[in-house]
């Protein structure tokens, strides 16, 4: 699938989280960091509450990017995770990733300017997706 | 508790051999929300990174719920394919203290069983100080 030209806006990907998916994706990834499950655990070290894995965030990027670009190779991925993304007992938290695609580069490897954002905070700094399409 | 600045350089023995296999790859599709199939997720090599963090952790005696994820980022050398046999390696890159915590930062080379390089991950953790 050929990306749209450089500038074209992607349809924004809102996504949910709930404590259940984070119960799910700490055996698939093997990280059972328990400030992601208990929350006692997570108000002890200072943090507002259960708070995602930072990289379940940066996987729904990765579904997004994956949406966008029809499945094309990625060559990087990342981001700093600025804001914990708190996840609530009950309901769910939301995840919203847009893009924009970027200029190729020398290489002909597409950039993809993200902004990943959680109740209106960018929770993703300086995100990073460059694809071979 | 500062961590030891002579960390800064060290290098960390490879994790043990993580076989990519089609059920492997279609769980983590599937915890992340994910459609699964064949296709292997672009942050599925956290599977073997993190491995490569949590041993590094035990080593240094880091507890991990006070750890908090800070930075990620793959630069893959090609994509990851159900029958890899991968492991990491992770160094130490950087080590600074910002308001009594402890910022980490690692690089690891994720390899195939060939040798040569899949993928390189390298991540910043937050090591928080007492509360």
């Amino acid at each position: 699938m050929a990306l749209p030209a450089a500038g074209t806006a992607l349809e924004p990907v809102t996504f949910e989280i709930t404590r259940a998916d984070l119960v799910a994706y700490a055996h698939a990834s093997g990280d059972h960091n328990p400030i992601h499950q208990d929350e006692e655990i997570a108000l002890a070290v200072g943090l507002p509450g259960v708070i995602a894995h930072g990289m379940y965030t940066l996987a729904l990027v990765g579904r997004a990017v994956g949406d966008w670009t029809g499945g094309a190779e990625v060559v990087e991925l990342g981001g700093k995770f600025v804001v914990p993304v708190v996840v609530p007992a009950d309901g769910a938290a939301r995840v919203t990733v847009a893009g924009t695609v970027g200029e190729p580069n020398a290489d002909g490897l597409v950039p993809l300017a993200l902004e990943v954002t959680s109740d209106g905070a960018k929770v993703l700094g300086a995100p990073k997706a460059l694809v071979r399409a | 508790m500062p961590i030891d600045a002579s960390l800064v350089g060290r290098a960390f023995p490879p994790t043990p051999v993580h076989a990519v296999t089609a059920e492997s790859v279609a769980a983590f599709a599937a915890s992340v929300g994910g459609a699964g199939g064949a296709t292997v997720a672009p942050t599925y090599p956290i599977v073997v990174t993190f491995a490569a963090l949590q041993d590094f952790l035990a080593a240094e005696e880091l507890e991990l719920s006070r750890i908090v994820h800070g930075d990620q980022r793959f630069r893959y050398h090609r994509p990851v394919a159900v029958g890899d046999e991968l492991t990491a390696a992770l160094t130490v890159t950087g080590l600074r203290s910002i308001g009594g915590n402890d910022i980490i930062s690692t690089s690891s080379e994720i390899v195939d069983a060939s040798g040569s390089v899949v993928c390189t991950a390298t991540a910043t953790l937050v090591h928080r100080g007492g509360v």
